[in-house]
């Protein structure tokens, strides 16, 4: 993928695009656009646009993580649109790819082994907060595709 | 962005409370203070997130990491959170079912192991 950009195609489908430099800093920067946009183009309730804001917080530190492991200084591409049906965000990394299949899968809460697991809680916070998401490698890295319903009541369950 | 790390005794506890937005860029701040307490040989630690507006996986990382060395010492980690948009972080992990988490300060120092039951 280049970098031609859907940001010409802003006027039609309200794309807003984010580079943000691969820096812990930059992702506050990065979930006030995404409130920002969510508050402002669709009808999404708060509570929804607080698990979008949290998914985003996610995905761009789990990008962020990923530059710096493959010690790249190259840029976080954060794309955004509000579309009549849902909101989309789109989290892309030029890291290392990794496969959301071959996440180990945490030891149930109560087995004291559960607290060695500092980390990777990510990625299963990004899937019970938002109605859809995609991870799809690319040539250079990750792409992770979050989708909220419009009008959907939300999708956390037990 | 601000984090706010205050830390003050209350019976036999060290009271941390945290404010602002707890994610990657502030976590190594909260998690250094937490180690420093535990150096300075406090064992028995309340974290209060009520002035929290915002906590990610990272800050989860910290309280966990926190409880475990905690433990290690006999000490304990507790917690104050009433906003639902924070507890919920911890119930979609199954945190909840980890830390022991009250209603307010008064409450965990009370020990109860339910935060409401308070007066």
């Amino acid at each position: 993928m280049t970098d031609t950009g859907l940001a010409g195609e802003a006027g039609a489908g309200g794309v807003i695009e984010l580079e943000i430099p691969a820096r812990a800093e930059f992702v506050a920067l990065a979930r006030l656009v995404v409130s920002a946009l969510a508050s402002s183009d669709s009808n999404l309730a708060d509570e929804r646009i607080d698990d979008l804001k949290l998914a985003v917080s996610e995905a761009c530190t789990n990008a962020i993580e990923a530059h710096d492991a493959a010690g790249t200084s190259e840029r976080v591409m954060v794309r955004c649109w509000a579309g009549a049906d849902a909101l989309e965000v789109c989290v892309e990394d030029r890291g290392h790819g990794f496969d959301p299949a071959q996440l180990p899968d945490h030891p149930p809460v109560t087995d004291p082994a559960r607290l060695k697991f500092e980390r990777g809680l990510g990625i299963p916070l990004i899937k019970a907060l938002v109605d859809e998401v995609e991870f799809s490698p690319t040539v250079d890295g990750t792409s992770v595709r979050l989708v909220m319903r419009l009008g959907a009541a939300g999708t956390n369950g037990g | 962005m601000d984090l706010g790390l205050d830390v003050e005794e209350r019976d036999g506890f060290a009271v941390l409370s945290v404010r602002g937005e707890v994610d990657v860029y502030t976590a190594p701040r909260f998690r250094e203070r937490l180690i420093e307490l535990v150096g300075e040989g406090k064992h028995k630690i309340i974290v209060d997130l009520e002035g929290v507006d915002f906590l990610d996986s990272t800050g989860l990382g910290v309280l966990v990491g926190g409880l475990k060395r905690l433990r290690s010492h006999d000490g304990d980690l507790v917690l104050v959170c009433t906003q639902s948009r924070i507890l919920k972080v911890f119930e979609i992990t199954g945190l909840t079912k980890v830390f022991s988490i009250h209603d307010s300060v008064d409450a965990a120092v009370g020990g109860g192991s339910d935060g409401g039951s308070g007066t």
